[in-house]
């Protein structure tokens, strides 16, 4: 009985999800009522989350962990999935998928989001990672009369319960040679002569290098971000990342961590296939969602670049490197969502044409936003950055350093382009002036942490190195 | 003294900036507002310099006024100091940012608060760059005047400025990612980046060649030299006159100071090595640009080719390695610094004019026009080296310096003299002497008082460093000696250790 203390957000989240189930049903017309209990019930659980003890504490059979880094990952989630929901309410309410399943299936995907964080043992892990890809799965296809949407859901659907089924297949692999699902037993018989568990290994990194969208397993991303309602492209871009870097970082430092030689190139390779995949793709796209997709390959490659060293200073930089893209992409979705005039909403770039004439404002942070996702500094970008090569370079991996920087300057000049089109063109017709004060703020939010983190970046990076503590 | 004044002169710019961007009223007050805002804060930076050089230590090599706060924790401190070069930068700096200003204010006519907003954040990067004494600092601050500079291009920029604007940002930006890697390289060999620990720490032989060319990549595109230059032209073509100014006066002495702070300081027996390379590349600069800018069309053009030929004699100057030739490279650079500026200015003036910047669409200016005759022939000679004027002092001490180390040297690069003096005069003799090309010349007025202020300013400057060069020469003197010395030392310990 006194486990369940350490899984009270998981079960105050079931309820809540299971409540607002109810509430939506029986309640005629309740979408704002449940949309609203759900930001709130995101930040009640992030109360409950940071409540939870600070000290590693491992129940069920060892077989669910609350430690630092679970709990920063947690926070993490909840409260960029509160910023999505916060972010994309305009969104919703005019593209007709204003529904109460919405809201709901957010929270029930996070839930398995944060399961998979918390997850000790494979088939934990496994079961969180299936009921997020469910949730997921719907929520591309949610705005049903619409061609792009129903593509883009069986597209993510198909391909990713092949990728699922390869995860599950090398779970099975570890567990038939190493003889448990829990991760320290695997890792204590886990050695380089086991081969028939390091072909496990690679199953396992496959099915979650489709989850990050790493190339070459990148090949759904475009089309599901681009087809997606964009308030769905946004919780794609953002929430389930960290679950799935989160689950990376505890897969490669907890079962996997005496191979670290087998696993090592695989993680070099996805790393600079993406970087430069995500840097050459995206120049010739127009669509700003297709470009974004593009976009969040090539960060997932710097992240994972960060992985590549196998040192803690390495994991610490990749938590970084995800941290500040997920303010970065919340402002860069931010943009977009203001992209709309008289209820409809733009997606292609040179809809944003003269921008800095029309709304000089939105049109600064959208520069600040580009430029920090070109990693130019001061701003923010650049550090996430600086801190995967300063990982990278001390243990002299320099091919992948010069690899990572040479796309680091193809990129911007993607994002250039953007800058110029807002720039330096002619103005077009304006984009109205967003009344929606919750958009709002998470712009204006993302917008200053980006500009003002030069001024003591020792605050994330304290932060981070704490948790990485054992 | 405990107040923070090489902070206080970085950061006034960029709140001068915050200011004139909350500021909300009607569009007229605004522009007005915006206007002094930034006038009051450049003026208030140039003077508070000068306080900073009046107080200012020439009787030591040490790094003066050092501040340090914690940054990066465990990492990185925010670091900075000035030493007798640096502070030369500082008032070139604040000295050129206000004639700008006052430029933009009397040409830009769109964009006015942006403009202004553009230009004091580009002058706190450069100033960061002159006074940063750690290389994370140092980096973030040379990299991050692409932006505004990107910026004041592609909006205010001519018809092409697009494609100047994307060139500038992405030949600069892919030198300094190298820099970025020999950055983190020497943090991970030596344990930190704070340059005057650095100073005293000798990095192993082995690696310094490679790093010297990270170093070099960046400043050698910033700079630039031939074969790394073509930038140059296209951005100081298109870049509106205040542009061209901070382009051609501040950013390509960033790689110089540069040059001479890490390049000689930090790697003395690559900087060896490589010093044939160095004049090789310099004397193909001086030489081959000199014979561009002849045949040019285009008076931007021109002046942007001569300034890749006088970075030329800059580097030759620096990596002689003699005291006279330091000491005349940073001369050459102040006194560029001036001219060039002049110069753009000087084509800025007919430009707001005509909207022409054809040599061939000018001609007989003289007649209509004879301050600015005058004027822009006192920067013509200055350009071409006459004595009398900073130009000279400049490049006759780089020569001396560099006979004594390389006689072949300094007999090609002073062909560049004569060259200098062929396509300026020539450039002079088409656009003021001669015909009127169009009957639209008749109707161009002379300058107005606002130009009339800030050429007499750099007339003065120009002509003050020309006959008692002193004061540079009283500032920068221990700084140099000590940079010498220092290079000396380590690289005959360098020799030992090879020898053993």
């Amino acid at each position: 009985m006194q486990t369940i203390v350490y899984i009270l957000p998981e079960i105050f989240l079931s309820l809540a999800i299971m409540f607002l189930l109810m509430l939506g049903v029986f309640i005629k017309k309740s979408f704002k009522l449940v949309y609203l209990l759900t930001i709130l019930s995101l930040i009640f659980a992030i109360a409950l989350v940071l409540n939870q003890p600070n000290e590693i504490v491992k129940v069920f059979n060892e077989s669910y962990i609350i430690d630092r880094l679970s709990i920063f990952m947690k926070v993490l989630t909840l409260l960029f999935c509160f910023f999505v929901l916060l972010s994309s309410k305009d969104y919703i309410k005019n593209n007709n998928i204003d529904k109460i399943e919405y809201p709901i299936i957010i929270l029930a995907s996070t839930l398995g989001m944060i399961l998979m964080i918390s997850s000790y043992d494979l088939i934990i892990f496994y079961l969180g990672l299936e009921l997020q890809s469910l949730g997921l799965y719907i929520l591309a296809s949610f705005k049903r009369d619409d061609e792009r949407s129903t593509e883009a859901g069986l597209k993510y659907f198909v391909l990713s319960a092949l990728a699922s089924g390869l995860l599950l297949y090398g779970c099975s692999l570890i567990y038939g040679f190493t003889g448990s699902t829990n991760f320290e037993i695997i890792s204590a018989n886990l050695d380089e002569a086991n081969t028939g568990a390091v072909f496990g290994i690679v199953f396992i990194i496959v099915g979650l290098a489709f989850k990050v969208s790493a190339v070459p397993f990148h090949m759904w991303t475009p089309d599901v971000y681009e087809g997606s309602p964009t308030s769905v492209t946004s919780f794609f871009a953002l929430v389930p990342k960290i679950a799935a870097i989160s689950v990376f970082i505890r897969f490669m430092y907890v079962p996997f961590v005496n191979v670290i030689s087998q696993w090592q190139t695989i993680i070099i390779f996805l790393s600079i296939a993406s970087m430069i995949l995500g840097a050459v793709a995206a120049i010739g796209q127009s669509n700003i969602k297709r470009l974004m997709a593009y976009s969040s390959i090539g960060h997932m490659g710097y992240a994972l670049a960060g992985l590549a060293p196998g040192t803690n200073a390495g994991i610490q930089s990749t938590i970084i490197y995800l941290t500040i893209y997920l303010v970065m992409n919340l402002g860069a979705f931010g943009c977009i969502f203001m992209m709309k005039r008289e209820n409809i909403f733009y997606e292609n770039i040179n809809d944003l044409s003269g921008l800095s004439k029309n709304q000089p404002m939105l049109a600064l942070s959208f520069l600040i936003i580009l430029f920090s996702l070109a990693g130019i500094p001061p701003l923010a970008g650049f550090f996430a950055k600086f801190h995967v090569f300063m990982a990278v370079i001390e243990v002299k991996m320099y091919a992948l350093a010069i690899i990572g920087l040479v796309t680091t300057v193809i990129s911007a000049f993607y994002y250039l382009r953007i800058i110029k089109v807002i720039y330096f063109d002619k103005p077009k017709k304006p984009f109205e002036e967003s009344y929606d004060w919750g958009l709002k703020i998470s712009l204006i939010l993302s917008s200053i942490l980006i500009l003002t983190y030069f001024i003591y970046p020792s605050i994330l990076v304290d932060t981070i190195s704490s948790i990485l503590i054992y | 003294m405990n107040f923070p004044i090489l902070s206080a002169i970085i950061f006034i710019p960029l709140i001068g900036a915050l200011f004139i961007l909350v500021t909300k009223e009607e569009q007229k007050a605004v522009v007005k507002n915006s206007k002094y805002v930034a006038i009051f804060s450049s003026l208030t930076n140039f003077f508070l310099s000068i306080f900073l050089w009046y107080s200012f230590d020439t009787s030591t090599s040490e790094f003066q006024f050092v501040e340090e706060k914690n940054w990066m924790e465990g990492f990185i401190n925010f670091q900075l100091g000035i030493d007798g070069i640096s502070i030369l930068f500082i008032l070139l700096t604040t000295f050129i940012t206000p004639i700008c200003i006052f430029s933009g204010i009397n040409s830009i006519r769109f964009k006015l608060k942006e403009f202004l907003i553009a230009i004091l954040v580009m002058e706190t990067f450069m100033l960061g760059v002159f006074c940063s004494l750690d290389l994370v600092i140092f980096y973030l601050f040379f990299e991050g005047g692409l932006i505004p500079m990107f910026l004041i291009i592609g909006i205010w920029g001519g018809p092409k400025r697009v494609y100047s604007a994307f060139k500038f940002f992405l030949f600069t930006l892919l030198g300094s990612v190298l820099m970025l890697i020999a950055i983190i390289s020497i943090y991970w060999i030596t344990g930190t980046t704070d340059v005057i620990k650095l100073l005293d720490i000798r990095i192993p032989q082995e690696y310094q060649y490679l790093l010297w060319l990270a170093f070099f990549s960046s400043f050698a595109v910033k700079l630039p030299m031939w074969p790394f230059h073509t930038w140059l032209p296209d951005a100081h073509v298109e870049a509106p006159t205040a542009g061209s100014v901070i382009l051609a006066a501040i950013l390509l002495k960033m790689a110089g100071y540069g040059f001479m702070r890490f390049s000689l300081g930090l790697f003395p027996v690559a900087s060896d090595y490589f010093t044939p390379l160095i004049f090789t590349l310099s004397i193909i600069a001086i030489i081959y640009t000199s014979l561009v800018a002849l045949m040019q069309d285009d008076m931007k053009k021109l002046i942007a080719y001569s300034s890749v030929a006088h970075m030329g004699f800059v580097t030759i100057g620096i990596f002689s390695l003699t005291k006279q030739g330091l000491e005349g490279s940073i001369i050459q650079m102040m006194s560029h610094g001036l001219i060039s500026a002049a110069l753009f200015l000087c084509v800025g003036v007919v430009y707001d004019r005509l909207h022409s910047r054809m040599i061939s669409s000018y001609g007989g200016l003289v007649n209509i026009m004879p301050k600015y005759a005058f004027v822009f022939m006192i920067f013509v000679l200055a350009a071409l080296g006459l004595p009398g004027t900073s130009g000279f002092v400049g490049e006759f001490l780089i020569l001396v310096g560099t006979f004594q180390i390389n006689i072949f040297v300094a007999v090609l690069a002073s062909l560049g003299v004569i060259l200098a003096a062929a396509y300026m005069l020539w450039l002079y003799k088409r656009v003021i002497f001669g015909k009127m090309a169009s009957s639209e010349i008749k109707e161009m007025a002379d300058l107005n008082k606002t130009e009339i202020y800030i050429f007499a300013s750099l007339v003065f400057l120009t002509l003050f460093f020309g006959i008692y060069p002193e004061p540079l020469f009283n500032t920068i003197d221990i700084s140099v000696s000590n940079l010498i010395d220092n290079y000396q030392t380590d690289l005959n310990f360098y020799l030992v250790q090879t020898n053993n």
